[in-house]
């Protein structure tokens, strides 16, 4: 059974119709790319996976997305449980105002926990879960303004790890960071995902192949193209994917 | 359109192109000279293969740095791998030319009995490596799948030729004892231009894989001759 299901998804902001009937399936613990040039509707899909565009005014959906099989739009459905499941990682690093153990911590206390020794202990787990551990270990008390940008990526991953959510979405998770910043959060998306079902928008095509085992190519609201990765970036089915994939766009 | 790449893709396919003319020329000039045995011709031979052997070196670098400065996918990598290949097989049969002067110089100018070159089909064996060799170039300067299919079939005769030259060879100097040295090294001559048919056909493999994505490498001879006909069926219908 598929993690994720998309069937004959629809989006509108006001009458800009956005994305035009999607359909995709996503299996457990695949790494997922979207790709497609700015304005597509890759983020505004990948903001439907935890409700991101609800709280934009004047939207439609139409189509149903379900995740484990539930249908995420339910009447039925908790937000913020939702949300919990799917963790969202930005383009930006945007870290809490707080301790670097405060920013992982908080998840958990706003979900209601108060024991500190397992708050303890799920810090440091999904610290060292990003990588970040042997780098922060001695300074969990400082600023998270303290890290580098790279650093402070790691940070919100693992914040967004700490909830134990089973998806992770991340909306151009490396574009602000440097090479090696950038390898190692790459590194750390195919280390994670033995545990979680990841989808990446990127704009960076060799980043698609390094961490995708899928990639869909998105173009003027339309899904033109989903398949194995090294299938999309060997031999791809469709002329507009490849025009797109070797820069003769347009 | 990125123009750079495009720039990029235009200059490595002229060179190969090049490489293709040079090694064709090669092929020509060496199988000119062996019914007389022409000792300038080889030599002229021998000193240009130092051209191809420098031809594949700076081919070789310059996919390369295309492969690492501009990162292709798609059809663009298959172009780049497919060239890499494609810069080996010529290469190696510019080799096959290389051999088959030295066989020449050796002859010490002694013409080769016409009667016998008649009943080897010398004539046919390079008429047809010089024709797949025309064959395949044409099929990637104008990226014809019909005809770089076309080249199994056309191997499919090499292959005979020079299957029936080892018993021309061995009734010849059977006829003519003090011959049966040069009937071998003659029968290394069929078996360098039947090789050279076999390098022809990974040409037009790696042509096939660049612009179809389909590997035909290792595939039977049955697949090949069925594309060979789906090919002539094209060209019936065209």
């Amino acid at each position: 059974m598929s993690k994720i299901e998309a069937q004959h998804v629809d989006f509108h902001y006001g009458s800009f119709h956005a994305l035009k009937d999607i359909n995709m399936s996503i299996k457990e613990h695949e790494v997922v790319a979207f790709i497609g040039p700015s304005g597509c509707g890759k983020s505004t899909f990948l903001r439907l996976f935890n409700r991101m565009n609800d709280l934009i005014p004047d939207t439609r959906l139409d189509g149903q997305i379900t995740i484990d099989g539930q249908n995420i739009y339910d009447r039925s459905v908790n937000v913020d449980e939702l949300r919990k499941n799917v963790g969202m990682v930005f383009q930006r690093p945007n870290p809490f105002p707080k301790s670097i153990y405060e920013n992982v911590a908080y998840g958990l206390r706003v979900n209601g926990i108060k024991d500190e020794a397992f708050i303890a202990e799920m810090v440091e787990e999904s610290l060292r879960g990003a990588a970040l551990w042997d780098e922060v270990k001695d300074k969990l008390k400082k600023s998270a303004y303290a890290l580098s940008g790279g650093q402070q990526q790691r940070l919100c991953i693992a914040r967004a790890m700490a909830v134990s959510p089973s998806v992770l979405l991340m909306d151009e998770p490396a574009s602000a960071l440097d090479p090696i910043s950038t390898a190692k959060v790459e590194e750390l998306i195919h280390e994670i995902k033995k545990d979680y079902t990841i989808i990446i928008v990127t704009h960076n095509m060799q980043q698609a192949t390094r961490v995708s085992d899928k990639t869909a190519f998105f173009y003027l609201g339309q899904l033109i193209e989903y398949d194995n990765t090294n299938k999309i970036f060997t031999n791809p089915s469709k002329e507009e994917t490849q025009n797109y994939i070797t820069g003769r766009f347009g | 359109m990125v123009k750079f790449v495009d720039e990029e893709l235009v200059k490595i396919r002229k060179e190969i192109l090049d490489m293709w003319t040079l090694v064709y020329d090669q092929m020509r000039n060496v199988c000119e000279a062996i019914p007389t045995s022409e000792k300038e011709k080889a030599w002229d031979v021998l000193i240009r293969e130092k051209r191809v052997n420098a031809s594949e070196l700076k081919l070789d670098c310059d996919v390369e740095d295309f492969l690492v400065l501009y990162n292709p996918v798609a059809i663009d990598l298959r172009f780049a791998l497919a060239m890499l290949k494609i810069n080996t097989d010529l290469e190696r049969i510019g080799d096959f030319a290389e051999n088959i002067a030295r066989f020449i110089i050796k002859q010490d100018g002694k013409h080769i009995d016409p009667e016998l070159l008649k009943r080897i089909r010398l004539q046919e064996m390079v008429d047809g490596v010089l024709d797949m060799l025309v064959t395949s170039r044409l099929a990637l300067e104008k990226e014809d799948i019909s005809m770089a299919n076309s080249l199994f079939e056309k191997d499919n005769l090499l292959d005979e030729i020079n299957a029936a030259a080892t018993d021309v060879l061995a009734e010849y100097a059977k006829e003519h004892p003090d011959k049966v040295a040069f009937c071998i090294d003659f029968k290394g001559v069929f078996l360098r231009l039947e090789r050279t048919g076999d390098h022809i056909t990974n040409l037009a493999e790696e042509i096939v894989f660049y612009i179809d994505a389909e590997v035909l490498k290792h595939s039977s001879d049955k697949t090949k001759m069925q594309m060979a006909i789906a090919s002539r069926m094209k060209e019936g219908q065209n």
